[in-house]
């Protein structure tokens, strides 16, 4: 030991075969060591005990909601109209339909110009400023709450006809799918590889059947997704519709009158104190989510199966 | 080119500007071979396929219209912001002018007598959204950390699932549940229980209805968690993994790894993810309308029933008779739109910073 030429941080083999190896960690070193173990423990733990904790509340929402939504769910419920306070039964067909209506007049204003938007983001904008301008007011239109849409539909359209309509709930839903509607397809567009789009223009195709024909034919499965979650977001919206399409206990087809809508439906039953009016908006709940989990779903499978995995 | 010009003054083969140098270089050689074929004429007439090429448009109208076409639609969006700016500005004129800047810093609101002041529903709004994201952000944080850095890959996917699925509840079906659920467990259990352990704060007086500032914030902490974790686990995994392996490789535990390697490369965009979240909160109507109990209160009691800036409009709007109390909802939809746009600009702005060399991802 006394002659050891050897550097002290190589412990040498026939040094000294009777003694344990030397341990050069101090106490201080040592305990640090076992601090900074458990320290990775604890925060591991942590962090599995949060994910716990937030996939409890979900899986309580949901099983709650399947218990008492399947509960109350019977034909009546797809097939009629609200029954008048006091009796037993109706449903909630009308409100069904209001939805469907307003839905399918918000897609048809929302969709194309969404779409447009990206387009010329992806296509026509890339790297100039007037294009991130538009980007970051998309984003940034995408964070206003949705209330403040109903109101601005309400200020324009309800108060200037001095009534409310299906049509005001379509116009302030499609002005909240229009921002995420733009982003979807600006991203997906850019998964587009530039050399199929030389390859088009190359054989002499205008710019514009390029885009329609090459670009967004090659981007379609994102694109679709992203229309599909902008859709589902907003079919649960309550907030714009609120003072706009305003609610109807009867059935209504006309664009320029009130119409029902399903999760207006079930605000309305169930703030109210009565206990058959809570089991139809239990009902409805479960049918509004299973539609926009359905519809979601379905839009991961096809966007994982599609030609292009762009899509989230 | 100057060879092409003399021969055919208008030639529309020349006229695309998408036409490569080599294209036009080559362009007379056909143009003299195809007229080689014809009869010999002082004035040559255009060949059959001049003929159609001439008769055929350049497309230069129908790129330029739909180039048009979508510039307009994008410049639509920027319309749309500021067509919500000016009506709701036009639409609160009248409360605007009555009560100025003051509607801010009062805390009347009498719609009887036509007093209106906007200081409750921002009390009520910035409780109900701070306590939220106290609530939701290390549980947002550690299911960030969970999914990107230690969570074993067959969970992976069910799990970001599931979180994505709560981002997909709507609105209403939350304050359902809530009102249901929430309320009582809150009024009978919770609430009593925070009493006897928590009352010395003086946080929890007054008499325990179930709804109020807390049941609100709670409801609201469950609807910003998905995107909060979402967007941090999405800034995470855009760190890049060579610091992670550096920082491994200098002996550090995992947690060390996450915190030196992860986390504060990211904290930028976690901390624009959580004003992001803040953004929803401020902005979330229905879930806490159903819960909030729609009193215009200032109270230091978390059980105590508040209002907040959307829930207000929510529950006021449509019985609202005077002219004067729509303006007043009108202006503090105003204010509400002013504030989540500043908000969500920091945010953006923040999360930009971080992930532009990442591959872009829809939230």
């Amino acid at each position: 030991m006394s002659a050891n030429p050897l550097p002290i941080a190589t412990p040498s083999r026939g040094d000294a075969p009777l003694r344990p190896p030397t341990n050069y960690q101090t106490r201080s070193m040592r305990l640090n060591s076992i601090r900074r173990y458990a320290v990775n423990h604890l925060v591991t733990g942590l962090a599995v005990l949060s994910t716990v904790l937030v996939i409890v509340p979900l899986v309580a929402i949901l099983a709650y909601l399947l218990y008492k939504g399947a509960s109350s769910l019977n034909l009546a419920f797809f097939t009629h109209i609200p029954a008048p306070v006091g009796e037993t039964g109706g449903g909630m067909a009308n409100a069904m339909l209001g939805s469907g209506i307003i839905l399918a007049l918000a897609s048809s204003m929302g969709i194309p110009v969404g779409i447009a938007a990206g387009v010329y983001l992806a296509e026509y904008g890339q790297g100039k400023l007037l294009a991130a301008a538009v980007r970051f007011t998309a984003d940034v239109l995408n964070g206003v709450p949705s209330i403040v849409m109903g109101l601005a539909a309400y200020s324009l359209i309800v108060m200037r006809q001095m009534h409310f309509s299906a049509f005001s709930g379509g116009v302030a839903l499609a002005i909240m799918m229009v921002p995420t509607i733009t982003r979807t397809t600006e991203e997906m567009l850019l998964t587009v590889p530039h050399s199929i789009r030389e390859a088009a223009l190359g054989l002499g195709v205008p710019k514009w059947r390029t885009v329609l024909s090459v670009s967004l034919r090659t981007a379609s499965p994102g694109i679709i997704t992203g229309c599909m979650l902008a859709f589902a977001r907003v079919a649960g919206e309550t907030a714009p519709l609120l003072f706009t399409a305003f609610g109807n206990q009867f059935w209504s087809f006309k664009l320029n009158e009130p119409i029902a809508a399903l999760p207006l439906q079930i605000y309305v039953y169930a703030i109210s104190p009565y206990d058959e009016w809570h089991r139809l908006a239990w009902a409805g709940a479960l049918v509004l989510i299973l539609m926009i989990m359905v519809s979601v779903t379905l839009v991961r499978i096809y966007a994982a199966r599609g030609t292009l995995k762009g899509a989230s | 080119m100057s060879l092409e010009r003399e021969l055919e003054p208008p030639s529309p083969l020349a006229a695309p500007s998408t036409q490569t140098d080599t294209a036009r270089l080559h362009a007379p050689a056909i143009v003299n071979f195809v007229a080689s074929a014809e009869p010999v004429a002082e004035e040559r007439p255009p060949s059959p396929i001049r003929q159609y090429l001439s008769s055929c448009s350049n497309g230069g109208l129908a790129d330029g219209t739909f180039a048009a076409v979508m510039l307009v639609c994008a410049l639509s969006i920027f319309a749309i912001v500021l067509f919500i700016l000016t009506i709701l500005i036009a639409r609160s004129r009248m409360s605007l002018a009555q009560f100025g800047f003051g509607f801010f810093t009062r805390s009347a609101w009498d719609p009887v007598s036509g007093d209106f002041g906007a200081l409750p529903f921002i009390f009520g709004t910035l409780t109900t959204s701070l306590l939220a994201l106290a609530m939701a952000v290390p549980l947002a944080l550690g299911v960030a950390i969970f999914l990107s850095e230690l969570c074993p890959a067959k969970l992976r996917a069910p799990i970001s699932f599931l979180t994505e699925l709560l981002a997909a509840i709507p609105s209403v079906v939350y304050g359902l549940w809530a009102f249901f659920v929430l309320v009582p467990i809150m009024r009978d259990q919770l609430g009593p229980w925070l009493v006897k352990y928590l009352g010395w704060t003086g946080f929890f007086g007054g008499y325990n209805f179930g709804v109020g500032l807390l049941t609100a914030s709670i409801i609201l902490a469950i609807m910003i968690l998905p995107i909060i974790s979402s967007i941090t686990r999405d800034i995470m995994q855009a760190v890049p993994t060579s610091q992670r392996e550096a920082v491994l490789a200098l002996g550090a535990t995992r947690w060390e790894m996450i915190r030196t390697g992860v986390l504060r490369n990211a904290r930028i965009g976690i901390v624009g993810a959580v004003i992001l979240g803040l953004g929803r909160a401020l902005g979330e109507t229905m879930a806490v309308t159903m819960v909030i109990g729609n009193h215009p209160d200032i109270s230091k009691s978390l059980f105590a029933p508040a209002n907040t800036l959307a829930s207000v409009i929510a529950g006021e709007f449509s019985e609202a008779t005077s002219s004067m109390y729509i303006s007043a909802l009108i202006e503090i939809g105003l204010a509400l739109f002013l504030v989540t746009i500043v908000v969500n600009a920091i945010a953006r702005a923040l999360v930009w910073a971080v992930t532009r060399g990442a591959p872009s991802r829809v939230h």
